[in-house]
């Protein structure tokens, strides 16, 4: 079953899982590594044209729903996204992510020094203005390209 | 692992927190409690002190090596009457036998009333509070926080003005890599009307996340040239400026001229301002500004003992969990 979409682009809608629509551009690949490897079937467009963003990335994941802590990721790296979840052909659940203020063991730090790359403690962020992120416990403060790289997969 | 939560009040609802970890804990109210301890106890005979803490055990656990921090903490513990135990380099204790540092902290917090802890891993103190039945006092983690430093930094101004709100506030050397001038603009942003003056060579400046965690709390401004603002300061803050930190001696040479005091470049400086430094010194404070009136670096290394005897006497009967 493939179907044209209002932008002119072909994509195969799911029947059953769980799609995310509105990717900030470059983060499909972000979210296929969250996902991680998996028996489903996943359909990623890169780059395809998009009414609100302009330009998107989308994936689709048959069959399966995001655990809290994946969906939790999704929301930190690419906040704004849609999380749509599919059965029988119908959205039954529609969500927006949103930016969270505190993350808990989904990221590492990018101190070599700090407690949480030495001991086994399970690391906390503040998300603060401008999506930068401090530890807890070092109080060093991570841009959204680091974070991004240091997720705990 | 299991983590417990801190407690909202301290002692008798007195400081919002029962542990000094970071400056980023203190409302100007905590500190102004601390101030107020101090200056209590500086006015109080020793014989009298010496019951504060009578009966109580204070373990200073130093995994890095300490001079003035650690003597004025166990100086502080012994003033007011506890008993101190605890050990000056790790390599003595049971993190060289690969013990996790929640492990002995957990341990000695069942031996000890109140924990002070200098560690070279940086946030050590935050997960030692939050695995402490006791309360933590954190002497430096890393290039991290030292907030003791910080509160007698604050406590030797307002012994030198009577106030800190409307002073103007020279930081001076090394404002990049120096924890100390951080946590200082921090603290001095929850006073009224401090100005901070800047002063550094441009890749030694304040970085950009300490200036965001101050803009709009506090007016700075930057410059490279002491001269220029000399006139107005009410205090200098000197710090060291560490030759590792230059790829290029030749650059150091020429930094560690322009930024080192001496009697000289102070001629223009109001007459009561007064001149501070963390130290240890090396050749940034010319010793000939030693026997002048703006010299208070000495009197600021003393005050360490006082504000850490207050912090002890306010933490003394804090029990977590």
């Amino acid at each position: 079953m493939v179907k044209k979409t209002k932008d002119g682009l072909y994509i195969k809608p799911i029947e059953k899982g769980t799609t995310i629509d509105h990717l900030p551009v470059g983060t499909a690949l972000h979210v296929l590594n969250i996902i991680g490897k998996t028996d489903s079937a996943i359909t990623v467009a890169i780059g395809v044209p998009s009414r609100k963003l302009g330009k998107k990335d989308l994936v689709f994941v048959e069959n399966k729903t995001l655990s809290n802590e994946q969906i939790a990721q999704i929301a930190l790296i690419a906040p704004g996204a849609t999380l749509n979840i599919i059965e029988k052909n119908e959205v039954i659940l529609k969500s927006r992510l949103e930016m969270p203020k505190k993350v808990v063991g989904l990221i590492t730090c990018i101190n070599p020094k700090c407690i949480t790359n030495m001991e086994s403690v399970e690391t906390i962020f503040y998300i603060e203005n401008n999506a930068l992120a401090r530890c807890h416990y070092c109080e060093k403060i991570m841009s959204k390209d680091d974070y991004t790289a240091r997720l705990r997969l | 692992m299991a983590r417990k939560k801190r407690p909202k009040k301290g002692l008798g609802g007195q400081l919002s927190f029962s542990d000094i970890v970071s400056i980023s804990d203190f409302s100007r109210n905590d500190i102004e409690i601390i101030l107020s301890e101090a200056k209590k106890l500086e006015k109080m005979p020793l014989q009298a002190k010496k019951q504060l803490l009578f009966g109580k055990t204070v373990a200073t656990l130093f995994f890095e090596p300490s001079t003035r921090t650690k003597l004025s903490f166990e100086t502080a513990a012994q003033n007011l009457g506890a008993g101190v135990i605890g050990f000056a380099d790790a390599n003595v204790s049971s993190a060289k036998k690969g013990e996790s540092l929640s492990d002995t902290i957990r341990v000695v917090s069942d031996y000890a009333d109140i924990i002070v802890m200098r560690h070279y891993i940086e946030g050590a103190a935050r997960l030692a509070s939050e695995v402490s039945k006791k309360p933590i006092i954190n002497a430096g983690d890393g290039s991290n926080q030292h907030p003791t430093q910080t509160l007698l930094d604050l406590y030797t101004v307002e012994k030198a003005f009577g106030k800190i709100d409307g002073l103007t506030i020279g930081l001076f050397g090394d404002l990049r890599y120096g924890r100390t001038v951080h946590s200082l603009a921090q603290a001095l942003a929850l006073f009224n009307d401090v100005g901070l003056v800047l002063i550094s060579p441009e890749t030694l400046a304040l970085p950009d996340y300490v200036k965001k965690q101050i803009e709009g709390r506090i007016k700075y401004i930057e410059a490279q040239e002491l001269s220029e603002f000399i006139k107005e300061l009410d205090v200098l803050y000197v710090t060291r400026i560490q030759k590792e930190r230059f790829a290029d001696p030749v650059e150091y040479e020429k930094v560690k001229g322009k930024y080192g005091l001496n009697k000289k470049s102070l001629e223009k400086a109001k007459e009561n301002l007064k001149v501070m430094h963390p130290l240890p010194r090396v050749d940034e404070l010319s010793t000939d500004i030693d026997q002048t009136k703006h010299a208070l670096y000495f009197e600021q290394a003393k005050n360490g003992v006082i504000v850490r005897e207050a912090l002890l006497n306010l933490l003394k009967d804090v029990k977590k969990w």
